[in-house]
């Protein structure tokens, strides 16, 4: 912690002197903007017309007179029985799982990073390739093992699943990170007499604050949309603690009619990992490390 | 509800502090034994809770899965190697592998590209956070919402009656006849994978730009000072900084498009000649109940990414030998 | 380091009072009666169907009715037999998968569940053997539909009911820009629309004694007759609004809605009962705006043929609450509730109340088939049934590949039998 930070408007108004005109910048970040969002838009649009509308015009059509929006679907998919409940189970399951994944993949990334055994990286290889491992493969020992110790349909069955497959990822981004952390650093304080233990939470913790960040925003998201493995872990036995992934699928009836409501449902659900993204946003700030990765 | 209550504080607050605890605890352990030693034992510690995870997901079941792989239908007989014989010779499922190479190539190559551009040309406006967002919301979309809204893009409706589609409407815009994106054998598969590229470019930019942030702005203002254009810049410092973190993304979204099996199944289901190995699994295992063939894939997909493993433990190597 | 450090405390305190702050705030949940968990594939206004069926069940024992609905039903099924991790009650893919997991000793014989002698007095006789595994109960119908009907809508096609197929083939399409909708996209089961059509034309063409062996495996799907069905479809397709590229892409719920543009593109839709509330939702129709009259007989050795089809129910947990559940729903009381909600039909012969006229016509002919069958597809084994899929996209696509499809269909149900 011991270069100067420069501030980010600094370099801002650096760079705009040093790019001349910055109008082709943002014109291209606006062209990949619009093309990034046209989709989606298309979907909210379409999520607040009826549904024979939505079959037989396209979402464009909805802008020209008549108009005729309706909140309908909004309404059908809050009134849903059990969508509160299935709310709280997907929060329930989403925090504790990511909380779990990054303080265990984080003690293993920084073992791997700075610390020194035999077989290190072939061991990290194949914790990496364990990210290959398709997940319909897992389910049925998995389930086997959750059956004998009689922890199938509890939370507590997800919370240690998603942690476990979570890791290879986590352990991966981690261990990048923190191997690219000044060396000297670490150094200087184990000539301090800093034991490892206090140079991975006072140093290199504080250090990675922005692929933490990351982390926990990718595992909240995976965790928050998934649906196969709380649906075989907990559904069969105990559908009180379904996540809201299963119950919005399950707006839709068997044969695949009335998808007008999952419009609505896919922007409800959406709300809050972009609150959780654009909270996190803030630690991905400049100027944590202050500079430390040199060339 | 008071269970859940202490569950729930007992997994936010306990896991952590059962974590730290371990750690200390060990610590005090190892401090009566010779420096030497610690140092070879404390490793060993410190990865082992993530090992146990590893072990109990994902290493037991591949083992199992290898042992499947080399039994029939129902896992009861041993047929050495007639399922993986009928994954390298039976049509359908040399489509898959074909369709599965082309989603590893274009997949990787669209997300990882397209991440590191928009990763350093948004590092340089005010709207950073802006733009991260909306190139992030298609990850945000659970993969339902995200194939509606691209049956939406491509649908397709017969010449001549209403567009509904919103390509399709573009294209009868200027003058072209509708076309049924989805359903053209083989350039669907293309159509698929820009679904898959434009969910996961938000994930590689992520990345990526916390990567961005960490290299020292004097370094490239010096550079700047020293009358280096900016894709000298790019080219002399940002990209050999970054490289490790797009390895690390390049891997990731390699194995990503390998196990790509969402999309397929909720647009296509297979059909029209977009199948991947991925869906052929799930396929096998829960259609058609043949637990040998599925694990045979499964165990086809691991030795697919051993050339990836290599590469990276190259990698490694040569980092460390740097430091 | 500090700073880092209280950052951390921080946001860990942070989260952890969200979360307790949120689960503090749940109601508690209700308490009394034991719980009896289901799985079906039923979601949307069918879920709310089935609960209001079990409503008085639950307000009668206490009990409480947990209720998982999902289309990856398969899946879970399949882990949770290998794991042993089972729901009590399940919607079962089809009478196929039955087959398999009765043998196998999952599902359990339901003989002293039910009150067999008033179950097979009520219940037609087609419906209780399709149940029927080694000689034991093992599967009871919920609901039903009845397959292979012409919907067609009033105000454009006038003229009565062709009472032949060629005479049918044979209409003209007046204003309409086509004679048929055809549409067979469906997620992943797409393709299941034409099995329908296929297996209507099996039935009347070659017969009750054909259909079945060709159900079994032991009659070949290149034989002259299967292949003849196949060719038939493919006159249908080739009248189809739109062409193959419309049929591949058009969901079977919007197939049915060029009935009802100004300008028609289509003069009749095959469909099972169950499409009338697609035709209101999807198509903007109302009642009045659409008819059916039955898909009529081609061979006429074979009159009065119907294919229809049933939502199948069994048992994986014996609990006294489970059986209780079970009785319940194949009682006519149970069952009257979802049919007076529309889009079911009952296989309980008892069950005499309809929502409105279509409904009762088609329990009426569903009542009165001369000839039934269920329908094929689902008494196939899984895999072959999703084999039988794709073949109707593939053969929608290209006619010209019939007999590379058949031969293929013929290898597919060699392998789905095997051990």
């Amino acid at each position: 912690m011991t270069a100067a930070v420069k501030p980010a408007s600094a370099v801002a108004s650096k760079t705009r002197g040093r790019l001349g005109t910055r109008w082709p910048l943002h014109v291209t970040i606006i062209v990949l903007m619009v093309i990034w969002l046209v989709p989606t838009v298309g979907l909210f649009v379409n999520s607040f017309r009826p549904a024979a509308d939505v079959a037989g015009s396209g979402w464009w059509t909805a802008f020209i007179p008549p108009w005729d929006f309706t909140l309908s679907n909004y309404e059908h998919v809050l009134a849903r029985q059990g969508l509160d409940q299935a709310f709280i189970n997907s929060l329930f399951i989403t925090i504790p799982a990511t909380v779990m994944t990054v303080l265990v993949a984080a003690f293993a990334a920084y073992a791997f990073a700075w610390m020194n055994f035999p077989f290190k990286n072939v061991l990290f290889v194949i914790v990496v390739g364990l990210l290959v491992v398709p997940l319909q493969s897992t389910l049925i020992p998995v389930l086997r093992l959750f059956a004998s110790t009689g922890i199938a349909g509890t939370f507590l069955a997800v919370w240690l699943a998603h942690t476990g497959y979570g890791l290879p990822f986590a352990i991966y981004l981690l261990r990048n990170y923190m191997g690219g952390l000044p060396r000297e650093v670490f150094e200087s304080a184990a000539i301090d007499g800093a034991s490892p233990a206090t140079a991975f939470f006072r140093l290199a913790l504080p250090m990675s604050v922005p692929v933490l960040a990351s982390l926990a925003i990718f595992q909240f998201l995976f965790i928050w949309n998934d649906l196969l493995v709380a649906l075989i872990y907990i559904g069969a036995t105990s559908s009180e603690n379904l996540p809201l992934t299963v119950v919005v699928a399950n707006l839709v009836n068997s044969l695949g009619g009335e998808t007008h409501f999952l419009t609505a449902a896919a922007f409800l659900t959406m709300a809050l990992p972009l609150v959780v993204f654009l909270a996190l946003q803030r630690y991905f700030v400049r100027g944590i490390t202050g500079g430390a990765v040199k060339g | 509800m008071d269970q859940r209550l202490i569950t729930a504080a007992i997994v936010v607050f306990g896991v952590p502090a059962v974590l730290v605890g371990y750690i200390w605890l060990t610590e005090r352990i190892l401090r009566i034994m010779p420096e030497q030693r610690q140092g070879r034992i404390r490793p060993w510690i410190w990865i082992a809770p993530a090992l146990l995870f590893l072990v109990v997901f994902l290493v037991y079941p591949t083992l199992n899965t290898l042992v499947l792989s080399f039994q029939d239908r129902a896992g009861t007989a041993f047929v050495g190697l007639a399922n993986y014989e009928y994954f390298f010779t039976s049509s359908s499922t040399l489509i898959s592998l074909r369709n599965s190479v082309l989603w590893v190539i274009f997949m990787t190559v669209g997300v990882v590209g397209l991440g590191l551009i928009i990763a350093i040309l948004v590092d340089r406006v005010r709207y950073e956070p802006i733009a991260k967002s909306v190139i992030f919301v298609p990850l945000a979309i659970s993969f339902v919402a995200a194939s509606i809204i691209w049956t939406f893009m491509y649908q397709f409706r017969a010449p001549g009656t209403t567009q509904t589609g919103t390509l399709n409407a573009v294209l009868e815009l200027v003058g072209v006849a509708p076309s049924a994106f989805i359903q053209t054998a083989p350039l669907n598969n293309f159509f698929l994978i820009i679904v898959g590229i434009w969910m996961w470019t938000g994930f590689a930019m992520v990345i990526l730009s916390a990567g961005l942030k960490g290299i020292s702005t004097e370094l490239l203002e010096a550079a700047r000072v020293d009358g280096a254009n900016e894709w000298q810049v790019f080219r002399g410092i940002i990209f050999p900084l970054l490289l490790p973190t797009v390895f690390v993304v390049g891997t990731t979204i390699v194995i990503t498009a390998l196990k790509s099996f969402d999309i397929v199944y909720t647009m296509t289901s297979g059909n029209f000649e977009t199948d991947v190995i991925a869906h052929r699994m799930y396929q096998e295992m829960f259609i058609n109940g043949h637990f040998g063939r599925a694990s045979a894939v499964a165990i086809v997909l691991l030795v697919a990414i051993i050339p990836f493993m290599v590469l990276n433990i190259k990698r490694f190597r040569e980092q460390e030998a740097i430091r | 380091m500090n700073q880092g450090s209280r950052r951390w405390r921080g946001i860990a305190a942070l989260a952890g009072a969200g979360l307790l702050a949120v689960v503090a705030c749940t109601p508690a949940a209700e308490t009394g009666g034991t719980e009896v968990s289901v799985i079906g594939t039923w979601g949307g206004s069918e879920q709310e169907s089935f609960l209001a069926m079990v409503a008085p069940w639950e307000e009668s024992t206490g009990n409480k009715v947990k209720y998982t609905g999902t289309r990856d039903i398969n899946a879970v099924l399949t882990t949770g037999v290998a794991s042993g991790i089972l729901p009590d009650l399940a919607g079962l893919p089809g009478p196929g998968q039955m087959v398999a997991w009765a043998q196998a000793g999952a599902l359990k014989p339901l003989d002293e569940v039910l009150d067999l002698e008033t179950y097979r007095a009520d219940t037609s006789a087609a419906f209780v053997d399709l149940g029927t595994v080694d000689g034991n109960v093992v599967g009871v119908f919920i609901k039903s539909a009845l397959k292979g009907l012409i919907w067609y809508n009033p105000n454009v096609f006038s003229g009565s009911a062709p009472t032949t197929w060629d005479a049918v083939m044979g209409t003209d399409s007046g204003s309409a820009e086509s004679l048929w909708c055809v549409g067979l996209e469906s997620g992943a089961a797409s393709g299941w629309p034409g099995t329908d059509w296929i297996e209507d034309f099996v039935l009347r063409q070659s017969g009750p004694d054909v259909y079945d062996a060709w159900v079994n495996g032991t009659h070949a799907w290149s034989s002259p007759e299967i292949k003849s069905a196949f060719e038939a479809f493919g006159e249908v397709l080739d009248a189809s609004f739109g062409g193959a590229d419309t049929v591949v892409s058009t969901n079977f719920g919007t197939a049915g809605n060029p009935l009802f543009t100004d300008s028609p593109g289509c003069l009749f839709h095959h469909q099972a009962s169950f499409i009338t509330d697609f035709f209101k939702e999807q198509g903007g129709a109302v009642d009045g705006e659409f008819d059916f009259f039955p898909m009529p007989d081609i061979n006429p050795a074979y009159a009065g043929a119907f294919t229809g089809a049933g939502d199948l129910f069994g048992m994986f947990n014996d609990t006294p609450a489970a059986r209780d559940l079970l009785k319940y729903l194949v009682t006519a009381e149970a069952q009257q509730i979802w049919v007076s909600r529309g889009g079911a039909l009952s296989g309980n012969t008892k069950v005499t109340e309809y929502p409105d006229e279509v409904s009762a016509r088609s329990a009426a002919a569903l009542g009165s088939a001369k000839i039934f069958r269920f329908d094929g597809g689902d008494l196939m084994p899984t895999a072959l049934q999703s084999a039988f899929f794709k073949a109707m996209v593939d053969f929608a696509q290209d006619q010209s590949a019939l007999d590379s499809i058949l031969a293929e269909l013929d290898a597919a149900s060699e392998s789905a039998r095997a051990g």
